[in-house]
């Protein structure tokens, strides 16, 4: 277990380097946090039906996706791995003496955790001090918050091994953009990100329920805001373990066969 | 305008060398917007409208934002992707070369797989006009084509203005995805949901409403008084994009090589 920890401690301290990316990312996401809440609050002010979700649950959800960015995003990736692919330098990985999931698997978390926490803490506090109806609130109880970050955790655990198949499938695509683009464009629909999931129509919402994307921010999200109930977060938690567990066997697998038949590039 | 074209056609066909990510690479363009544009579509399926407006004038809006940032990306994606080129020092070799630096940047990269983006906003369009109750008369088709058009020199100004930044700073500036990204996303629902703040700058500052908001009143015959002035309305994009060339020749006198 121990070189997966070293790989971990040193990915998150590089990526902590970046801090002039980091301010224009806090910039970028700031207005994005702004405007998503402005169209949501004009589309709020004459309407007759009773929408499933408060203005101050939704700018509470939209704060903790632009907040927890790094941790939902599935765009985010490395290039490195792709380069070691495509260049054929993934032999002298092969010959490292540990598994390749497990170290790329803790490299890209690690990169996911220094990149958010350089980000979350400047958003946090200017959201909170934000005028209303644009401020994120305070969960309602201290247990909902404990719930809260166990499951962003789990979430983060989640996405991480969603991610690695982006990786495993440039195996065979030997270029990255496209496969890349494509599972993030429907995972991040799926998890929430363009509009909140409480707000899509009822059979799209089934969709959602019987994937993995939602589990990564949709669901430890509206824990946060306590639309969903301390009871039902706790078989929520089950569920994300269930996913996790069956996407990183189904992950080792690929990637063995990948590796069966890789051909190195390059000389 | 010779030399431009063998640019593309180069890059045309080193693009399609990895056929499958290719063709990926497209599809995903393609439903980037569209994911956003469902997103449109279930918030109005939801509420019905937004201030007033209703979602085919919202998707039109939205179509013609998307147009003109596709064309902009396809075009001018060199500039985007500028600061790298200052950063490794390989500006150095377009400098020699006795043509413009502008036609350069501009033909060192032109992304063929921006099509399927541009492709979903002009189905949108064409949808949504067609669901609009408009009569289609010659000076409102005039001020749609002139809306795009100069949608996308303000979003080629933009990066164009970035990349002479960088001579600067050597680095990347990603702040500028503020007003890229940032400007698209808030261009898709017209403007004056918005608070008057946000208005204002998209307004004075960067013009993004001139050439999507002011003249689709006039498009969609909700103005009074004269139409001329919301007609056009979107040269607006030509005052702004002559500061962003001018930037740029400065820049390039500025110009420090980094080495190597």
């Amino acid at each position: 277990m121990n070189p997966y920890l070293s790989v971990l401690k040193l990915r998150f301290i590089s990526g902590l380097q970046y801090r002039a990316a980091a301010l224009a990312g806090m910039a970028t996401q700031l207005f994005f946090g702004l405007i998503f809440i402005m169209v949501y609050v004009a589309f709020y002010a004459n309407s007759t039906a009773e929408p499933s979700m408060s203005l101050e649950q939704l700018a509470t959800y939209v704060w903790l996706q632009q907040i927890f960015l790094a941790f939902v995003m599935l765009w985010f990736r490395d290039n490195e791995i792709f380069q070691l692919i495509t260049s054929g330098n993934i032999a002298y990985e092969l010959c490292r003496p540990c598994g390749i999931y497990s170290f790329w698997y803790a490299k890209l978390l690690a990169q996911r955790l220094s990149s958010a926490i350089l980000r979350c803490f400047p958003i946090l506090l200017i959201a909170f001090f934000l005028p209303a109806p644009y401020n994120l609130s305070l969960p309602p109880e201290g247990t909902t918050f404990v719930l809260f970050l166990l499951t962003l955790l789990l979430g983060l655990a989640v996405n991480v091994a969603i991610s690695m198949f982006i990786y495993i499938s440039v195996f065979w695509t030997m270029s990255p953009v496209g496969s890349t683009l494509i599972i993030a464009v429907i995972g991040e629909f799926l998890s929430g990100m363009i509009i909140p999931i409480p707000l899509m129509p009822e059979w799209l919402q089934n969709i959602t329920y019987a994937l993995p994307f939602r589990w990564t921010a949709d669901f430890p999200f509206r824990v946060y805001s306590g639309q969903i109930s301390q009871t039902e977060a706790l078989w929520g938690i089950l569920i994300q373990l269930i996913w996790l567990a069956i996407l990183i066997v189904l992950g080792r697998w690929c990637l063995r066969r990948a590796l069966r038949q890789v051909v190195v590039q390059g000389g | 305008m010779h030399l431009y074209l063998k640019y593309v056609w180069i890059l045309f066909k080193s693009q399609t060398q990895y056929r499958l990510s290719f063709w990926m690479l497209a599809l995903g363009q393609a439903l980037t917007p569209l994911t956003v544009f469902a997103g449109l579509y279930f918030m109005f399926a939801q509420f019905g409208q937004v201030k007033g407006w209703s979602f085919y004038e919202a998707a039109l809006c939205y179509a013609i934002i998307g147009l003109s940032f596709a064309l902009a990306e396809t075009f001018a994606r060199g500039f985007d992707m500028f600061s790298t080129l200052v950063t490794s020092g390989d500006f150095d070799r377009l400098l020699v070369r006795p043509r413009s630096t502008i036609l350069q940047v501009l033909g060192s990269r032109f992304e063929f797989a921006r099509l399927g983006r541009m492709l979903q906003s002009l189905i949108v369009l064409i949808w949504s006009l067609n669901k609009l109750p408009l009569a289609l008369t010659a000076p409102k088709l005039f001020t749609l084509t002139l809306m795009i058009v100069c949608g996308m020199l303000i979003f080629t100004g933009i990066f164009i203005a970035t990349a002479s930044l960088s001579f600067w700073t050597i680095q990347g500036l990603e702040v500028a995805n503020v007003f890229t990204d940032g400007g698209r996303e808030m261009a898709k629902y017209p403007l004056s949901i918005y608070e008057k703040w946000v208005a204002y700058f998209f307004t004075f500052v960067i013009p993004l409403g001139c050439v999507n908001y002011l003249p689709l009143l006039y498009v969609l015959g909700r103005t009074s008084g004269s139409n001329i002035l919301y007609m056009l309305s979107p040269l607006a994009g030509i005052v702004f994009f002559l500061p962003c060339l001018f930037m740029w020749h400065i820049g390039v006198r500025h110009y420090r090589s980094t080495g190597s």
